[in-house]
């Protein structure tokens, strides 16, 4: 350890002094010797594993890096395995982590012993929203008569819920309804987005609460329909995703008497223990790659929230957040005895 | 007639240079990444995937899928030559395949599945072509029972049916299914059978297992019995090409069989895995050498890689109309269609006719060029055989580690494989089928989860697997299957019986 700690040291030396020597610009105070591991703590092809290597694609066209990166799954016990290797890895600069609300639900819903602050964090990217899909053949089209059809359904037989995942978002939003209108759904947990959607279609389910981009395919085909956005105001979207509507015109669950708000970070962390010039490096990092074009394009394909956060007020933001977990999952009592 | 029109137009896509030569090297990346067991074509394709970025849609489709075809392909040859399946779907192909490099025939073997797996990726595409819009409305019909239906038709299909005792299947079985629980539950959140120990989180995967059990295992046995490769003796003809193909069109109603059950598996989207197991299981019964299977049957060799190649290639069609992927690779592709900003759905073959022809028209051309790679190398793979054991199996353990290393990036995989490599060896000393724990293993979580969701739909009710005609069916086929042996049995004295009656 000693020793790989003196290498690193003898590395970064040389890179400061290459650095110093070759490139006009300021120097930075750090700059990462070797490959920086991105770890997604979920599976290849999730929303998260896009997010990673789009953004790795980004850094690798606009030479953002002088080193490369390396995106790597691990998604073992919810992304618990992820987590807890950021976790063993303190002091490590060259380990960052992409993190989803599985950061504050799973080690609720299993026990493992992780919490968010274990980790430092670095900064927000993007907040992905959630929206209230239902097949486009449903009798309603708004979220009122969504929710008197929820009302006089028979209790527990007729309306399913589809979602990723079992105690993660999708479920805690499925929770929040049941909390807000004493409805009672029979949540059923699929693997990924994707299939959710397609089980909508295929009738199997009869709503589901789908990120835009896992869904926005068979809205513009004509096969769901989206009754409302979890979110406090509209998206800002107005371009035309079909023939006459934009993300923008969907309203919030809220206009409609459904007064939840969730939406899902998207943001990066690095392990314990890191110095305040390395946080720094990442977060100047990202800021570039938020300011390229390409990334533009990514966050309106998806419909993401842009919101973007650092520092003290993105510690704020998820301070608040994971309190905001504990509680709905200890009403829904999703957290592990 | 439409359909033509537009494949012409995608094979003009098709006609830059560049494309054909990213299509060569796509192939050729694949077949490496498929004969390196643990780096499977899903982990190649994302490690390439932000490569392509700059590329347009187009070319870096053709690339990233040329990859995948190559890795079909390649998944065979270390499964036949030394028992190791590269790929997931390619461990039915060692049942046959590595018997029959035992006896000195890798090059039928390896013919008959390179010939095998560009059957029923022809038979996929062509269904793929005019087909399409019908077909992909079909999956939709899928939900959680239909799924489970899928899933208990695998097993019975490759069940009920062994030489092995029925203990002793059960007891394989058993054990792959414990093995598939440990992680997480995905219908509850919970963690099950980790014990406490990070390691186990991720529980034991697939690929690990099976390069220990089948990989190592087989090097323990080799090394008992005296350091050779019994296929030693190989020899080295290239006419083996032909004089298989001569042998092939016997087989046509078997290979039928398999192309229509793996582009069935395919489009579910059940996958290449289940495919290849349910085509090997079908071809065992059905078979005039039913018997011999396992013993280094050319048709055990042919008919899982024409189900696995038809499933691989029919996925495409789910991906694309419904965003749903029909397998790992599949799944990393759409990733890959977002970031290039196509929306998979059924509006991609309307709104990008160029790249949806493109293609399509790539798949027919990859996989003939993928044919011709892999067939002008079956003399030089054959060859790797004629090298000393001593030599080669320390090469075959370090390619295993690193295998299984790679599948997580975990150094505890590595202990894992070698432990599965004593199970295997263990196995086949004490004569218990292996075939049976590796299904469960790899089916297992996915058979649990979709029998649970369906519990969950129909709050507790197993008349659900009867409630429509579909799911109904394929459950009914299930049992059939299950217990073929004994309506076999009966419909033989019952016909024996009338026999008699006749001769009175």
């Amino acid at each position: 350890m000693r020793l790989a700690l003196a290498n690193s040291v003898k590395q970064f030396a040389a890179v400061l002094a290459a650095a110093a020597a070759l490139s006009p610009l300021p120097a930075l105070a750090w700059e990462p010797a070797k490959n920086v591991e991105f770890i997604v703590p979920a599976g290849t092809g999730g929303g998260a594993d896009q997010m990673a290597r789009v953004i790795q694609g980004i850094i690798q066209k606009n030479n953002l890096m002088t080193q490369s990166m390396v995106v790597i799954n691990k998604s073992g016990g919810a992304g618990a395995e992820g987590f807890l290797d950021m976790k063993g890895s303190a002091g490590n600069p060259h380990k960052i982590i992409i993190s989803l609300s599985n950061i504050f639900t799973t080690p609720l819903a299993t026990g493992v012993p992780f919490k968010w602050d274990d980790l430092t964090p670095v900064s927000m990217l993007a907040l992905d929203e959630f929206v209230l899909w239902v097949n486009a053949k449903a009798p309603y089209s708004d979220v009122k008569g969504y929710l008197e059809a929820l009302k006089t359904a028979a209790p527990g037989g007729e309306f399913k819920m589809g979602g990723t995942g079992s105690k993660q978002e999708d479920q805690i939003i499925t929770a929040a309804i049941e909390q807000k209108t004493g409805a009672k759904f029979i949540y059923v947990p699929y693997k990924g987005g994707g299939d959710v959607a397609a089980q909508l279609v295929g009738g199997h389910v009869t709503s589901s609460v789908n990120n835009p981009i896992e869904a926005v395919s068979q809205w513009r085909a004509g096969e769901l329909k989206p009754l409302c956005v979890f979110d406090d105001k509209r998206l800002a979207y107005k371009t035309s995703v079909t023939a006459d509507k934009s993300w923008g015109d969907i309203p919030t669950c809220k206009e409609g008497g459904l007064d939840i708000e969730y939406l899902m970070l998207r943001g990066i962390f690095m392990a314990p223990k890191v110095t305040k010039e390395q946080v720094d490096y990442y977060v100047d990092l990202f800021k570039r790659v938020r300011a390229t074009k390409d990334w533009a394009d990514f966050m309106e394909k998806g419909a993401f929230n842009t919101s973007a956060l650092t520092g003290e007020e993105y510690k704020a933001w998820l301070g608040k957040a994971a309190d905001t977990h504990r509680t709905l999952m200890e009403k829904a009592g999703f957290i592990a005895k | 007639m439409e359909a033509l029109t537009s494949l012409i137009g995608g094979f003009s896509v098709l006609a830059d240079p560049m494309n054909i030569v990213y299509m060569f090297v796509g192939i050729a990346l694949g077949v490496l990444i498929g004969v390196l067991p643990g780096l499977g074509g899903a982990n190649g394709v994302a490690i390439l995937l932000p490569l392509t970025f700059s590329m347009s849609p187009v070319s870096a489709i053709i690339m990233l899928s040329s990859i995948y075809w190559g890795a079909l392909f390649g998944g065979a040859i270390t499964s036949i030559l030394f028992n190791i399946p590269g790929e997931p779907w390619s461990v039915a192909t060692t049942f046959d395949g590595h018997p029959m490099a035992q006896k000195g025939k890798a090059g039928e073997a390896l013919t008959g599945a390179f010939t095998g797996s560009f059957i029923g990726a022809f038979f996929a595409v062509l269904l793929i072509t005019f087909l399409a819009p019908v077909i992909a409305k079909f999956a939709l019909q899928f939900g959680p029972a239909e799924f489970f239906a899928v899933y208990l038709l695998t097993f019975c299909s490759f069940v009920g049916m062994g030489r092995e005792s029925p203990f002793k299947v059960l007891a394989a079985m058993t054990l792959g299914f414990a093995l598939a629980a440990v992680g997480i539950d995905t219908v509850t959140g919970q963690l099950r059978m980790t014990f406490g120990s990070v390691e186990l989180l991720r529980g034991f995967d697939f690929l690990v297992a099976v390069i220990g059990l089948f990989g190592v295992g087989e090097i323990l046995l080799t090394m008992e019995e005296g350091l050779a490769f019994k296929g030693k003796s190989a020899k080295i003809n290239p006419k083996v090409v032909f004089q298989t193909w001569a042998r092939l069109p016997a087989y046509w109603a078997g290979m039928l069989r398999s192309a229509i059950v793996g582009c069935w598996m395919g489009i579910t989207p059940g996958g290449a895995t289940p495919a290849s197991f349910m085509s090997y299981g079908l071809a065992k019964k059905f078979s005039k050498n039913g018997k011999n299977f396992g013993k280094g049957e050319l048709e055990g060799v042919v008919m899982p890689e024409v189900a696995a190649h038809a499933a691989g290639t029919s996925a495409l069609l789910p991906m694309l109309t419904l965003g749903i992927p029909g397998s790992p690779t599949a799944a990393v592709l759409l990733g890959g269609l977002l970031i290039w900003g196509l929306q998979p759905g059924p509006l991609l073959f309307v709104e990008q006719k160029d790249f949806v022809w493109g293609l399509i028209a790539s798949i027919y051309l990859g996989n003939i060029a993928g044919l011709i790679v892999v067939l002008t190398t079956v003399p030089l793979f054959a060859a790797i055989l004629r090298i000393p054991f001593s030599v080669i199996a320390p090469i075959i353990l370090v390619i295993c580690a690193v295998g299984a290393y790679t599948v997580h990036n975990a150094g505890l995989d590595i202990a894992v494989m070698l432990v599965f490599g004593v199970v295997g060896y263990v196995f086949k000393k004490l004569d218990y089928p292996l075939a049976p724990l590796v299904l469960a293993l790899v089916l297992g979580d996915m058979a649990e989860s979709s029998f649970r969701q369906a519990m969950l739909v129909s709050q507790g009710h197993l008349s659900i697997f009867w409630s429509n005609p579909l799911v109904g069916s394929i459950v009914t086929l299930a049992l059939v299957m299950l217990f073929w042996p004994a309506i076999s049995a009966i419909k033989a004295r019952m016909t024996k019986g009338t026999r008699h009656a006749a001769a009175e």
